[in-house]
């Protein structure tokens, strides 16, 4: 396949940033896009030229790390991760733009690099669930019912990755925080915070910056691990309830 | 924004059922005005309920207007650097939840000075609505103006009434499809039960 890539190209966060054309030759459609942009990268290399910076790690769409926006859409065309998606769902002569992740709260530290730092600082702030250390528990000592265990783990399933962020209208973390969220709500374990839990994981995802939810579902349909929209009803009913259970101040 | 908006959808529902008694004439019409300000009495003075009322309405839309004006901001702010690669994203509904509150809101507006205090309409009668709703709709550019924001409106419902849903925690995966079939019904019923009375003038079945 012959095709013509448009990247945002910017040097650091403080730099100017800019599209800039390439056209690379010699690509199966077999391959990753992260392979294809590696194909790309050993090029630039050779002929002196800065390769293009971009996130990965596992490459087998579990660990979050890879972060592309292509013609637009976060993760590109397919329901799945940058690092799944293969040159097979575009075709030969295709012009493609890929773009980082665009958010406040996610600025861009080199190309298609974004600092998600963002995330962390949530999860910091109530995504845990408290357990004495010391020998392990007995494995039945806390039952937990089939249908928590399922819902803990559909929403477990989150890998941080902000595809609902660059793909929300408004730049809203909704989905993400209320995965985290109804993940450990689910579970016996999370119970003792509960209500805090909710409340300042919120707390911490408006003080970073990112947009209000209008629900417009971009989210959803962007995300690779399949979270639903009711996701974010389920959070909305945990903190109206918490809000009422814990005196603010 | 979901409390002051169902508040002003409950108070539209009402507004809706009460302009279709137009097609029962004059009498019905304006003895049900008439009622309206009567409401409540003795226990009330003349007007004092539907000053309540207007009281909690404009208090609905300004909360629900200055909502939406700092959530707008803060979704606006919440992107610096937009994508270079557009594409149409969600549904229309959706899409025109902004503009189409901005139409609505200059509705409300122009509807108040129409029908409410006859400021734009030559031939207004205080304490004749039926009167005043048959020559207000003799302009074809005003029948125009009402059904284009009656569109609106059904849109805005449409997006606005499942959302609230969400934002309250009502809405879950097995009640999904019962929240949105609600919401256009909704919809559909509000901007056809709305547009039928200026229909009802043009066509002479009012007049
Ligand atoms: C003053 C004029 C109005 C403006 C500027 C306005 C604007 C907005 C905006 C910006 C939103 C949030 C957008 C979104 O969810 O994507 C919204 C939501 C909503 N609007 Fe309006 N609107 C107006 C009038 C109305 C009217 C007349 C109704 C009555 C039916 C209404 C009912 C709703 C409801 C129920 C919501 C959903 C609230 C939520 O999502 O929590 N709006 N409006
Ligand atoms: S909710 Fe989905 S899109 Fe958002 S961070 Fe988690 S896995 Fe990524
Ligand atoms: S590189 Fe790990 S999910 Fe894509």
């Amino acid at each position: 396949m012959k095709l013509t890539l448009r990247i945002w190209r910017q040097h650091d966060p403080d730099a100017p940033g800019g599209m800039a054309a390439y056209d690379v030759e010699g690509i199966s459609p077999d391959m990753s896009f992260l392979e294809m942009l590696d194909t790309l990268n050993e090029r630039l290399t050779v002929e002196g030229q800065d390769p293009v910076a971009f996130d990965h790690d596992c490459r087998e769409g579990i660990c979050g790390a890879c972060s592309l926006v292509i013609n637009g859409e976060a993760h590109g065309p397919e329901r799945t991760t940058s690092c799944q998606l293969h040159m097979r769902s575009f075709r030969d002569g295709d012009t493609i733009d890929v773009e980082p992740w665009r958010a406040a709260a996610f600025p861009v530290v080199r190309d298609l690099v974004v600092d998600r730092g963002a995330f962390d600082r949530i999860i910091q702030s109530g995504g845990y669930v408290s357990v004495p250390t010391g020998a392990a528990p007995e494995a039945h000592a806390t039952p937990v019912p089939k249908a928590a265990a399922d819902s803990a783990f559909e929403h477990a399933e989150c890998i941080g990755c902000g595809a609902c962020v660059a793909a929300c209208p408004n730049g809203s973390a909704m989905l993400f925080t209320s995965a985290k969220v109804n993940h450990l709500g689910a579970l016996p374990q999370g119970a003792p915070e509960r209500e805090t839990r909710v409340l300042d994981m919120v707390a911490q995802m408006d003080a970073e910056g990112f947009g209000g939810c209008t629900l417009t579902g971009e989210c959803a349909t962007a995300c690779p691990k399949g979270i639903p929209l009711t996701s974010i009803t389920a959070m909305n009913r945990e903190w109206l309830r918490a809000s009422r259970k814990v005196p603010r101040g | 924004m979901a409390v002051s908006g169902l508040v002003m959808l409950l108070y539209l529902v009402v507004h809706m059922y009460g302009n279709l008694k137009i097609f029962f004439g004059p009498g019905t019409f304006d003895g049900y005005a008439h009622w309206l300000r009567t409401l409540g009495e003795p226990f009330f003075h003349y007007e004092w309920a539907l000053w309540i009322i207007r009281t909690g309405l404009v208090a609905a839309v300004v909360a629900h207007g200055v909502c939406a004006y700092q959530l707008s901001r803060r979704d606006i702010r919440s992107r610096p650097v937009g994508y270079v690669h557009r594409r149409a994203r969600s549904s229309y509904a959706t899409r025109t939840m902004r503009w189409g509150g901005v139409i609505l809101a200059l509705f409300i507006v122009w509807h108040i000075l129409d029908l409410t205090t006859g400021t734009v309409q030559r031939g207004f009668v205080p304490g004749h609505p039926y009167h005043n709703v048959v020559a207000a709709f003799h302009d074809w550019w005003n029948n125009v103006i009402y059904i284009a924001a009656m569109l609106a409106l059904g849109l805005h419902i449409r997006h606005g009434f499942w959302s609230a849903a969400q934002t309250l925690g009502a809405g879950s995966a097995t009640r999904d499809r019962v929240l949105k079939g609600t919401a256009n019904v909704l919809a559909l019923l509000l901007t056809a039960g709305f547009i039928a009375v200026p229909v009802g003038v043009m066509t002479g079945l009012v007049s």
